[in-house]
């Protein structure tokens, strides 16, 4: 039965449906246990955020692995275990630590099942935090998934919501490929009915959550909300907006994004991360190349400005895209800007 | 009912609707109308469908104009005769106006779907209403308990009432035993004996009338009634190709198409509505369910179980109710049955009479379970 629990709830819910499910899920990273070598309670904290909160006490320090801070050790760890038959879920926290064990990832974990001929499976998924709205400054608030999107081998997943969450992270912990889960942390405390039992989203499926003659909105993680929130004040002024997630950015899901275009003739592309080389140019490019003729406007992009995030928080407001933002821009596209 | 001011109110539909779209008027002001008539069209974000009002009278005002988004149990029309003046209309308009006060999503006071254990399973049901012999819903191949959203809450107002998702559907656990109607059959005889109902008015759908004919069979003394709604049961052919596009059907994009073969009218489904059926199959165990159903009831495309001539042989009043543009199963299945089984034919429905015609299917149904 579905009931309404959080994003934090259903990312939880999920690792311990698979954790149960299937032995060789474990997981492993930076207090997810929480309290390890030192005095305490095992499990107090659950993660930095509470995400992994009560699974060491159901699991045992087996399955729920806390691990020194060294990302390049332990998520090499993870790699090489997936690569040895167990199907770990690694917690890196914020993606902006990323750098410290690229190599792990881009290099090895990305390029195993192609230079082994597919005899290679390495069923991995790195789980991080991303986002703006935090208050958590320049160093904890990228929106990194474009870098990993760049490569090919990878998996790359940003669920915009619990139901998402939940039914993704599963389909990840059941995929054979490296997954890159990347969880928006101003999501954590969103709620929506999500079912108790478990289920799966398929990859490069994207979701359509509005359907609209006039606007196709591309939004992705904590954007899409934003973007039904633009929608819905649109559809007022008789705007009738298309909003696709496309949940993940490797595998892309280009048909619906096309297909929607071709229908509309317009587009707004809506992206947290930087604004060079991100998702919005990713998705415009593809579509001027693909759907050009049945534009009838220019492609807009809305993303924050190609700066590092703010610490202060009237500018980091000002920063991140807002559902005025992205109304503002459907508007353009359709001809009709405010003076 | 002279002198009497009656509302007409947004009404509620499935357990999560909140408000509706009065899309567009069927009737002008100052029409007479009768309990049936068809008022309006309302959408919500599941479905559309035409309003029928429920009472006699003019239609005095029309509250709400078309387009209009409003909370269920907000006033969109008025029904009066003509003795009661204008200023009277008027008043009653501005008091209701005046006194509503529209449900919150957190507050409202819905009824929630709730879970038996029957044996290894978990079988979920929403009871609705009380007293009586209590009618039974029993949802078709793929659907669940909200197939009946148009039926039981209108059932509900005058008797106890109960929808549940088969083995295999909905909520209920996922193992659908050999997935015959007869296994099926048993699992809803298990359900019956758990709530300790003794008998109950059975209305099935396409493979829960299967279910419902199979159970009212075996266990006749639980069987108060029988009402089969394009159902299953009553011949060889079904559209194999829906069955099969059903169980592949991954996407929306793949969905959608099978889905629309269920009505007479293909606009019926939703966005939300193919959402929620994909949500069903993206369950663990869902789409093992219904192949295992799928093979053990419509092996090689055709029905596996014809039951027909067993019809004469009920001691229970039994009616047999199909649309006319039905495309999964032929509305011929309806033809020469038994002289005890009263046959209604609906000209503007599909395979779901009971959400294209509510109105009409409901009285039917009342009418054999009074």
């Amino acid at each position: 039965m579905a009931r309404k629990i959080s994003f934090r709830q259903a990312v939880n819910e999920a690792l311990a449906q698979e954790m149960a499910r299937d032995p060789r899920v474990v997981v492993m990273g930076e207090d997810v246990a929480g309290g390890a070598g030192a005095a305490g309670e095992n499990d107090a904290w659950g993660g930095p955020l509470g995400v992994t909160k009560g699974l060491y006490t159901r699991f045992g320090p087996t399955r729920v692995l806390d691990t020194p801070i060294s990302e390049s050790a332990f998520i090499g760890a993870a790699i090489g275990a997936a690569t040895a038959g167990l199907r770990p879920v690694a917690e890196l926290m914020f993606v902006d630590f990323m750098g410290v064990c690229f190599d792990q990832i881009y290099n090895q974990a990305a390029k195993f099942r192609y230079m082994f001929g597919g005899k290679a499976v390495t069923p991995v998924v790195i789980r991080c935090m991303i986002g703006g709205g935090f208050r958590a400054a320049a160093q904890h608030s990228q929106c990194l998934y474009p870098l990993f999107t760049h490569i090919p081998g990878l998996k790359c997943v940003v669920p915009s919501s619990p139901y998402e969450a939940k039914g993704l992270l599963i389909q990840a912990i059941r995929d054979d490929d490296p997954v890159i889960f990347f969880e928006h942390k101003m999501l954590y405390d969103v709620e929506e009915e999500v079912p108790e039992e478990a289920y799966t989203i398929p990859f490069g499926e994207a979701n359509v959550l509005r359907e609209g003659k006039d606007a196709t909105v591309v939004a992705f993680g904590r954007m899409v909300s934003l973007a039904m929130q633009a929608a819905q004040a649109l559809a007022k002024d008789g705007i009738a907006c298309e909003v696709i997630d496309p949940r993940t950015t490797s595998p892309l899901d280009a048909d619906t994004i096309l297909e929607s275009v071709g229908t509309t003739g317009r587009l707004v592309v809506v992206d947290e991360s930087s604004p060079r080389c991100n998702m919005a140019t990713d998705i415009a490019a593809r579509v001027a190349q693909d759907a050009f003729a049945a534009l009838r406007a220019p492609i807009r992009m809305v993303a924050p400005p190609h700066t590092p995030v703010p610490f202060s928080p009237a500018l980091e407001d000002l920063y991140l895209p807002t559902a005025d933002k992205i109304a503002a821009a459907v508007r353009q596209v359709m001809g009709r800007a405010a003076a | 009912m002279s002198g009497r001011i009656e509302p007409v109110v947004m009404p509620k539909w499935g357990l999560a609707m909140q408000e509706g779209t009065l899309a567009r008027w069927h009737v002008v002001e100052g029409a007479e109308i009768a309990p049936g008539r068809e008022l309006c069209d309302i959408e919500t974000a599941k479905i559309a469908n035409a309003f029928e009002g429920a009472v006699a009278g003019r239609l005095r005002r029309r509250v709400a104009g078309e387009g209009a988004v409003l909370p269920v149990g907000a006033l969109i029309a008025v029904v009066a005769d003509d003795s009661v003046p204008d200023a009277e209309i008027d008043a009653f308009v501005a008091r209701f106006q005046a006194d509503f006060v529209p449900v919150g999503p957190d507050e409202a006071e819905t009824p929630a779907p709730r879970t038996i254990r029957v044996g290894d399973r978990a079988l979920n049901y929403l009871a609705l209403g009380a007293g009586g012999t209590p009618v039974l819903f029993l949802h078709g191949f793929g659907g669940d308990l909200n197939n009946w959203m148009f039926n039981q809450p209108v059932l509900a107002e005058t008797r106890a009432t109960l929808a549940l998702d088969l083995p295999g559907h909905g909520a209920s656990s996922k193992a659908a035993g050999d997935g015959s109607p007869a296994a099926l059959a048993a699992a809803v005889a298990g359900f019956l004996d758990g709530l300790g109902v003794e008998r109950a008015h059975l209305v099935g759908h396409s493979l829960g009338g299967a279910v419902a004919l199979v159970l009212a069979l075996e266990r006749p003394d639980a069987c108060a009634s029988l009402t089969l709604i394009a159902s299953a049961g009553l011949g060889r052919e079904i559209d194999g190709s829906f069955i099969d596009g059903f169980i592949a059907a991954a996407g929306r994009k793949d969905l959608k198409p099978q889905l629309e073969k269920l009505f007479a009218d293909p606009t019926l489904v939703t966005r939300d509505l193919v959402d929620d059926v994909l949500k069903f199959k993206r369950l663990d165990g869902a789409g093992a369910a219904l192949k295992a159903i799928a093979a053990a009831a419509f092996p090689g495309g055709a029905q596996g179980l014809v039951l027909r001539d067993r019809l004469a042989g009920l001691a229970v009043p039994v009616q047999v109710i199909v649309g006319a543009h039905d495309r999964i199963i032929p509305p011929g299945h309806a033809e020469g049955l038994p002289a005890n089984v009263a046959v209604h034919r609906i000209a503007a429905a599909g395979h779901m009479p009971q959400m294209e015609a509510a109105g009409e299917v409901n009285r039917l149904i009342a009418a054999l379970a009074a």
